[in-house]
């Protein structure tokens, strides 16, 4: 059955979900599933240990719920508080089909517009019961005292998003991620103060411990004193966010990592659909070498802004407010009438890139490197226009609107937005691809479950706006706390793990080997160094353009980089202490395996499909050309070892509900 | 611009620290604050020292992991948090000159112990919350959104109040090292909004409880609080939390459990 293909990788034995229940119509199957599993006694529930890893919308919400319920929670994270977790950072809101701006909206709209929006690489499945759950979370928030957006009769607002023609999405101003993790954060400390859940703060988890077969625990450091520890438990849930920085440069926090999905990757959890990158249009441009993250710019924005370019390249170094209406290329509007600024994020960012390739970019010119390693001046960034908004709307409208993002634009560019046009340019924002789970959130490791952007399973090769709050809260307030007491209910059988179990010894020991390694390492270079070079190559071949040639340039160069590393970095400080470069170091070491796999499955997914594009599959107007017949599958990888190729298992996507269709937003 | 800095070095929270001065150059102005902090441990690598440890995660400024002491005051010079001030607000000061030194320390306050260097110990803060700082309801257990509608102006007060992230500038900058804006905007923020009014008596005296008992001190309007305030949270937030406070005692509320 393992045919080792192009050298790269091997050909493993198909995979399917088999948790969902295909003998009721979808509409149905959320009901019955719940109705189907097994349940826990409240008075059995304490004697069940949960271990959640991650505090973010996904992690704070699912701690929380569990510990209500009565489970026996520990949850970690790396920050200093359980409020800092990177969803803190969303911006422009949250999806809900609400119906309450009567527009057309509904359950199956939204799942209808999801799954088309994510290109047809979603499951249907489990986009459905996220439309279907999405009300109750807007419930849920409100009752806890998330200040969404209101109207002046008291009744929340909505605002409409990129790539959706309703208006169903709640915000809090330009806040909407942080209103809404202070939720999650205050029922999580609720809980802590009830005694169900206790808080590890500044501990990150650095790996698994499988013991026959199932999720068992977790090996931590605590990032202040060193310590390493086991902690065991009856089922471990990550939520650890998304893997973007990978690239170094993104709109990520400085923390966000893959090091919690890798060691269970590596452990034997599948990981699905790796190099599914969405790229953010609305970002600000990079404006140096000594950068070290990029700044989104809410897509609301996209509401009211224009976007253009001159239509001459030399026009580029005008002042913007001196070239007229008719020399400006307002080239959404003109490519896309229908759907204009509003197109999806994949189409937006690819036609910004299309703008400055073609040299009639803005902006101070910076230095980068092409494909062969040449250096060459460009300037990227396209105008993000307010003037005819402020015109029509008037500048205290726009103000009320944008005005926090506005000033968030000037601090960091010193440009006044109100007066001149905003420069914006794509960057790499949430990665789709994670852990391979089931309709139950389990990964294929008994009792490991993964939720929010940690797994792979809602959003297809493409997330629309406003969709991951929505996914981070439905998974853990509402999907998880039933899925869990099936599996919890069976582990209540089957008792605790032994302590002494060989597994748990050996998973400790690899990390204290691991760190010894790292801090003999008496090279002349910085955890950084290297970081920002992996970041080099992964946006330069696997970034918004992939490849065939370039993907299998980019392996290699990972590969001598990551050798590299080992003979040239040095980390600073000592190992018992708080060592951030030591942190980092641990981190930057599992991204240099995902970005080879990353690679992998990019080159042999030969089809351009949401957010990646492989310049080799396009329609003649240069759009993104999918291969239904070819690629309507899941990949999901399995680790092969060491040094071994990866197996892949491909997963059929079946689409019962919703028609296939090419995407066209023209 | 060429630069001095003066900064806090402090090996863990046992031992004690001392300023060290480094000189860079070739900075430039629009380079945010914790960048030149990055470039400067990337000096200090290749000199073979070990580098300066700070905290920071979004660098978007609403997370609120950042936050020092920068030529005494929290966060510098402008309101804003460390990751979101750069060079150019720094250069904008007349008294700064090429050369100029700045010095930077971690937050002072008992209530926020130093860890490492620039490092400190906020969970002082995330204890008040725990005593109170949230509305009880269950997941599931919620009513239809629109059927508690709620007054525009008191739905943007209760926003204004909830835009707090937690960064702990406000003890900084206190002489008394109080938490009362950063409690105050949580008492605000939900004692605003209809659903919050069951727990807002019981809320307002175990917060504070929780409060004073982690060390924080008292507030006597000085207002060095608001001023430094990232997120602009108003004084008033500490005038809602004393009324609530007179009318819980009046009332005879006691903490609860
Ligand atoms: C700037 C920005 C704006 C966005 N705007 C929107 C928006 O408007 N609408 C929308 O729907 N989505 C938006 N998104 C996407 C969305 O915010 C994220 O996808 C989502 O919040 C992820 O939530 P999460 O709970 O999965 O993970 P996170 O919030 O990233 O939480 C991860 C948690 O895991 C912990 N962790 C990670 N690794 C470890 C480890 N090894 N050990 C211990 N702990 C660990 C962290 O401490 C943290 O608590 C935005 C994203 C960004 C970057
Ligand atoms: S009140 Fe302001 S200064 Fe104090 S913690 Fe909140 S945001 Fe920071
Ligand atoms: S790093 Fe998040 S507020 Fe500064």
């Amino acid at each position: 059955m393992t045919e080792l293909i192009d050298g790269l990788y091997l050909q493993g034995e198909k995979i399917a979900d088999t948790k969902a229940p295909h003998d009721v119509p979808i509409a149905q199957r959320w009901e019955q599933r719940k109705f189907n599993a097994n349940l826990v006694n409240p008075a059995n529930r304490r004697k069940l240990d949960v271990i959640v890893v991650g505090s973010g919308l996904a992690g704070g919400a699912a701690a929380a719920s569990l510990g209500e319920q009565g489970y026996n929670v520990k949850c970690f994270f790396y920050q200093d508080s359980a409020r800092r977790a990177h969803s803190i950072a969303a911006q422009g809101g949250i999806n809900a089909a609400k119906n309450y701006r009567n527009d057309g909206d509904s359950v199956y709209r939204l799942f209808y517009d999801t799954v088309k929006g994510g290109d047809y690489r979603a499951r249907e499945d489990n986009v459905y019961r996220l439309a279907e759950v999405s009300a109750n979370i807007i419930d849920q928030c409100v009752a806890q005292g998330v200040p969404f957006a209101r109207e002046y009769g008291g009744l929340l607002d909505n605002r409409s998003f990129g790539g959706v023609q309703v208006s169903r999405t709640f915000y809090a101003r330009g806040q909407t991620g942080q209103q809404l993790l202070i939720g999650a954060y205050q029922a999580l400390e609720r809980q802590v103060h009830a005694g169900t859940v206790k808080e590890y703060r500044r501990h990150e988890m650095v790996e698994l411990i499988v013991v026959d077969g199932r999720a068992r625990g977790i090996v931590t450091r605590d990032m202040v004193t060193g310590k390493i520890d086991t902690h065991l438990a009856d089922a471990v849930v990550l939520c650890t966010g998304g893997y973007g920085n990978v690239f170094f440069l993104s709109t990520n926090a400085m923390g966000c990592n893959a090091t919690a999905i890798w060691r269970a990757y590596r452990k034997g959890a599948y990981f699905a659909n790796p190099c599914y990158t969405q790229i953010h249009p609305t970002c600000i441009p990079q404006s140096g070498d000594f950068q070290s993250k990029l700044t989104l710019m809410s897509e609301s924005l996209r509401n009211d802004g224009r976007i253009w370019v001159p239509k001459r390249a030399e026009d580029c170094d005008k002042d913007p407010r001196e070239i007229p209406e008719e020399d400006r290329d307002y080239y959404l509007e003109r490519i896309y009438p229908a759907f204009g600024n509003l197109v999806p994020r994949d189409i937006a960012s690819r036609q910004a890139k299309n703008m400055c390739d073609e040299g009639r970019g803005v902006g101070p010119a910076i230095k980068e490197r092409d494909a062969q390693g040449n250096e060459r001046m460009m300037r990227r960034g396209v105008y993000l226009d307010f003037s005819e908004a402020i015109g029509r709307l008037g500048r205290d409208a726009v103000s009320a609107r944008y005005g926090n993002l506005f000033e968030m634009y000037q601090r960091i560019t010193g440009d006044d937005p109100y007066e001149v046009p905003m420069r914006i340019y794509p960057a790499v924002h949430y990665t789709m691809g994670g852990l391979w789970v089931d309709y139950d959130l389990e990964s294929n490791i008994p009792g490991l479950y993964v939720a929010g952007e940690a797994n792979f399973s809602d959003h297809g090769a493409n997330r629309l706006g406003a969709s991951a709050l929505m996914q981070g809260l439905a998974d853990g307030y509402f999907v998880l706390p039933d899925t869990m007491n099936d599996y919890l209910a069976d582990m209540l059988r089957e008792g605790k793990v032994d302590p002494d179990a060989p597994e748990i010894a050996e998973a400790r020991r690899s990390v204290e080997d691991r760190v010894e390694r790292l801090m003999a390492l008496r090279g002349t270079r910085s955890v950084d160094d290297f970081h920002m070079a992996l970041g080099r190559i992964m946006w330069e071949y696997c970034g918004m353009e992939r490849r065939d040639e370039g993907l299998r340039e980019a392996i290699g160069q990972i590969r001598a980089l990551k050798e590299e590393f080992w003979r040239d970095a040095r980390i600073t400080g000592e190992a018992m202490e708080l060592n951030q470069a030591l942190e980092k170091a641990g981190r930057l070491l599992d991204f240099f395996e995902l970005a080879e796999l990353m690679c992998i499955d990019a080159l042999h997914r030969r089809e351009s499909c949401g957010g990646h594009f492989r310049a080799e599959s396009q329609t003649p107007e240069g759009e993104a050309l999918r291969h239904d017949d070819e690629f309507l599958y899941v990949a999901a990888w399995e680790w092969g070892g060491e040094n071994q190729p990866p197996i892949l298992h491909k997963e059929d996507l079946i689409y019962k509900d919703i028609e296939l269709k090419q995407r066209s937003y023209k | 611009m060429n630069i001095k800095l003066k900064i806090w070095r402090q090996k863990n929270q046992n031992s004690k620290g001392h300023f060290e001065e480094y000189s860079m150059t070739g900075i430039e102005e629009h380079m945010s604050f914790l960048e030149v902090l990055d470039l400067l441990n990337e000096q200090l690598f290749a000199e073979g020292k070990e580098p300066v440890a700070f905290d920071s995660d979004c660098r978007e400024g609403i997370c609120g992991q950042c936050g020092v002491v920068i030529n005494g005051q929290a966060h510098g010079p402008i309101r804003s948090t460390t990751c979101q001030l750069h060079m150019r607000h720094l250069a904008e000061d007349p008294s700064f000159k090429d050369g100029s030194t700045i010095t930077i320390e971690p937050w002072r306050s008992t209530g926020f112990p130093v860890l490492k260097d620039l490092i400190v110990d906020r969970s002082a803060l995330d204890r008040i919350v725990q005593a109170g700082g949230y509305i009880s309801v269950n997941t599931g257990a919620a009513p239809e959104a629109h059927s508690v509608p709620v007054q525009k102006d008191k739905a943007d007060a209760a926003f204004e109040a909830a835009a707090c992230i937690g960064c702990g500038a406000c003890v900084a900058a206190c002489p008394n090292a109080s938490a009362m804006l950063f409690t105050g905007a949580k008492i605000s923020h939900l004692g605003l909004l209809p659903q919050g009014q069951p727990e807002r008596l019981a809320r307002v005296v175990n917060m504070l409880n929780q409060h004073d008992a982690e060390g924080f001190g008292g507030c006597t309007n000085i207002g060095e609080c608001a001023a430094v305030c990232p997120k602009s949270v108003p004084l008033e937030v500490i005038t809602r939390l004393n009324r609530d406070l007179g009318h819980a005692l009046w009332k005879g509320q006691k903490t609860t459990a």
